[in-house]
């Protein structure tokens, strides 16, 4: 990439700031609108200055929402306690299901294994709505309707597919013989997945955990339609926020705000791993 | 004492939607206590099959492996006791090279100084001693293979299995590890079978090679008899080199004898002793003779000199006979360009006979 004159890095630059600012403004302007009041936002011109102010997050963690038509009981801490609860437990559900299935897919070639893996995968092409009448049927059916698991069940169909296929990847790319070298050192089939296989698919195990806890945690169709108040996510609980004395744009803001944060620091610690996990990948000279 | 028996191994993968394919075809095979064995073939011979099912990585699809009397093909790999340097390394890359080569002895409960003692030896006789605290990913792909190596000898086993042990080496480093290898196999009495594609290497390591092709074992047995008395055509051409000179030959009577007729004026007699008994109909045979035993400058037979090569210690003179190529081995220079014509003699008594099917009906006789 060294072939760059001055006006070619000039254009680089500007198109980068460019697309830096189509993205990230959104992320500012929310974030500065969560500490602003609903007057504030809706100021015609807007204004960059201004004197910012908590009440959109005590409201938040209180649970009190002041509208101009008067008090609102809000449950946003619950929605965020909630989002954690169904996205944590969903990841762990399909890691556990899955590690071991990847695992399979990867190392042994079976009657209909591609069909089932290719089917697996299919689950992320349809859309959420195709399955949804007919699992909230059979939920009301089994009695899973509005329950932790039935939702972190449905999330399977988020999860389940993208760990199987990147760790899959993972277990593909380490060769067979190094488990066949620990095996021959008297270990078992099962102690060569777990001490050998799981820790070196390890950078790949977490990115794909992450990636699926990003995408359960930004569901929105699949909790608005099985789980009621109490169980539902933040993305879900969002929805508290447009009420009849109008829209609480400083508490969608702020709302906003707080629930990326998880997802953000998560993404932000688990990077390290990540570029760790490429630089890992060698294992043949 | 019969270390290993392979008895009847067939070895056949299955893919859906493809034609078996018989890697393996009716092994049968007994290695000695201490024994060095070379599994010797081209690619896709079968060599490296028949490894990995000694070492459990792939099933028997038929016949019975039996280590130290122990039938052993449907134990797991963990419980068979040999140790196997793979062809790929497969180092741990999480571990230093020092810990690779004692992983095993770890686990097999030895003590902390005994495991340092065992692979600070293996690791001066392979010299890697100064790579030890180094990660697999930091040392060369010839240093891998060597750390891959010392990683199985350093075990103890009752059998163990090198897949193409030197390839990556240096030729120099290769012809000295060679000769520390075999003499620590010996000392202590270690039983080991390697897969080689290359002869140099199976005949300086091996007691006994196996020559392998399309699956099936070809012959079983010292270097010196695979080229004194190979057992088929196919292991008279692959073992030697330059490989042996072939020529079709019809076979009719002659006074008290046989005359093989090979064309171009080249016929020869020959004594009978049964060798007619064994022709078939067609009264054919192919006629080897290696081009050591072909004598340049005396002789009938006339040839068209193609090539004449000074190798530093010998000549190859490759010349042409209507159409059919002879390559002749001497020791001194031969004093002949191309396009001249000089003569090579061909004695009745180096020829090895085969018959059409491939098989040896007369060997060459002892000189």
């Amino acid at each position: 990439m060294e072939h760059s004159s001055l006006a070619g890095r000039i254009f680089r630059g500007v198109a980068l700031t460019l697309i830096l600012i189509f993205f990230m403004f959104p992320i500012v302007w929310i974030f500065l609108m969560s500490f602003q009041t609903n007057e504030q936002i809706l100021r015609i011109p807007p204004r960059i200055l201004f004197e910012p102010t908590l009440a959109n997050y005590t409201a938040l963690i209180s649970g009190q929402l002041h509208t101009a038509a008067g008090n609102l009981e809000i449950s946003f801490m619950r929605n965020l306690f909630n989002s954690v609860v169904l996205s944590s437990a969903a990841v762990m559900l399909a890691l556990v299901l899955g590690v071991p299935a990847a695992y399979a897919f990867a190392r042994f070639k079976f009657r209909l294994g591609e069909t089932i893996a290719f089917t697996l995968l299919s689950f992320r092409f349809a859309p959420p709505l195709l399955v949804l009448l007919p699992l909230s049927l059979y939920y009301q059916e089994l009695g899973l309707n509005d329950t932790y698991f039935g939702i972190v069940w449905v999330y399977q169909l988020i999860a389940l597919p993208l760990i199987l296929w990147i760790v899959r990847g993972y277990f593909e790319d380490i060769s067979p013989d190094i488990e066949h070298a620990y095996r021959l050192a008297g270990h078992s089939w099962r102690e060569a997945f777990t001490r050998i296989a799981v820790p070196l698919a390890g950078p790949g195990i977490a990115a794909a955990g992450l990636l699926s806890f990003i995408f359960c945690w930004n569901n929105f169709v699949f909790a608005l339609i099985l789980a009621s108040a109490d169980k539902q996510p933040v993305t879900v609980g969002a929805l508290a926020f447009v009420t009849a004395s109008g829209i609480q744009y400083g508490q969608i803001a702020a709302a906003i705000v707080l629930s990326v944060t998880p997802t953000l620091l998560l993404a932000l610690y688990a990077q390290r791993y990540l570029v760790e996990g490429l630089s890992l990948g060698a294992v043949k000279g | 004492m019969d270390m290993l028996e392979l008895k009847g191994i067939d070895k056949v993968y299955r893919s859906r939607g493809k034609e078996p394919v018989q890697a393996v075809r009716a092994l049968d095979m007994v290695v000695e206590k201490g024994e060095i064995v070379a599994l010797l073939g081209s690619s896709g011979c079968g060599k490296t099959s028949t490894l990995r099912m000694i070492a459990g990585f792939e099933d028997v699809s038929a016949g019975s492996i039996a280590l130290r009397g122990r039938p052993i093909h449907e134990l797991p790999p963990a419980r068979r006791k040999v140790a196997m340097a793979f062809e790929g390394y497969s180092l741990y890359p999480p571990l230093t090279v020092r810990e690779n080569i004692a992983f095993a002895l770890k686990s097999a409960q030895l003590s902390r100084a005994e495991v340092d003692r065992r692979v600070n030896e293996i690791a001066r006789l392979i010299e890697i001693d100064d790579i030890l605290d180094r990660y697999p990913r930091a040392i060369s792909g010839g240093q891998q293979q060597r750390v891959s190596l010392a990683r199985a000898l350093v075990r103890d086993a009752d059998l163990y299995l090198l897949d193409e042990p030197m390839g990556q080496l240096e030729p120099q480093l290769r012809a000295v590890l060679r000769g520390r290898i075999k003499s620590l196999l010996a000392e202590r009495g270690m039983t080991a079978i390697f897969v080689t594609h290359d002869q140099t290497e199976a005949s300086a390591l091996a007691d006994r090679i196996a020559v392998m092709e399309g699956g099936v074992l070809q012959q079983f047995a010292s270097e010196k008899e695979l080229k004194s008395r190979p057992a088929n055509l196919f292991v008279a051409s692959f073992i030697g080199e330059p490989p042996m000179n072939l020529l079709d030959a019809d076979v009719s009577r002659s006074d008290g004898g046989l005359r093989l007729s090979a064309g171009s004026g080249m016929s020869f007699d020959i004594a009978d002793n049964g060798l007619e008994a064994a022709l078939d109909k067609a009264r054919q045979v192919r006629i080897g003779i290696r081009p050591q035993k072909i004598a340049v400058g005396t002789g009938t037979v006339r040839v068209k000199v193609v090539s004449n090569q000074w190798l530093g210690d010998q000549s190859h003179v490759a010349g042409d006979c209507d159409g059919r190529m002879l390559i002749a081995v001497t020791q001194g220079r031969v004093a002949a360009r191309p396009g001249d014509i000089v003569p090579f003699a061909l004695e009745p008594r180096h020829f090895h006979i085969f018959a059409t099917d491939g098989s040896c009906i007369r060997h060459a006789e002892a000189s």
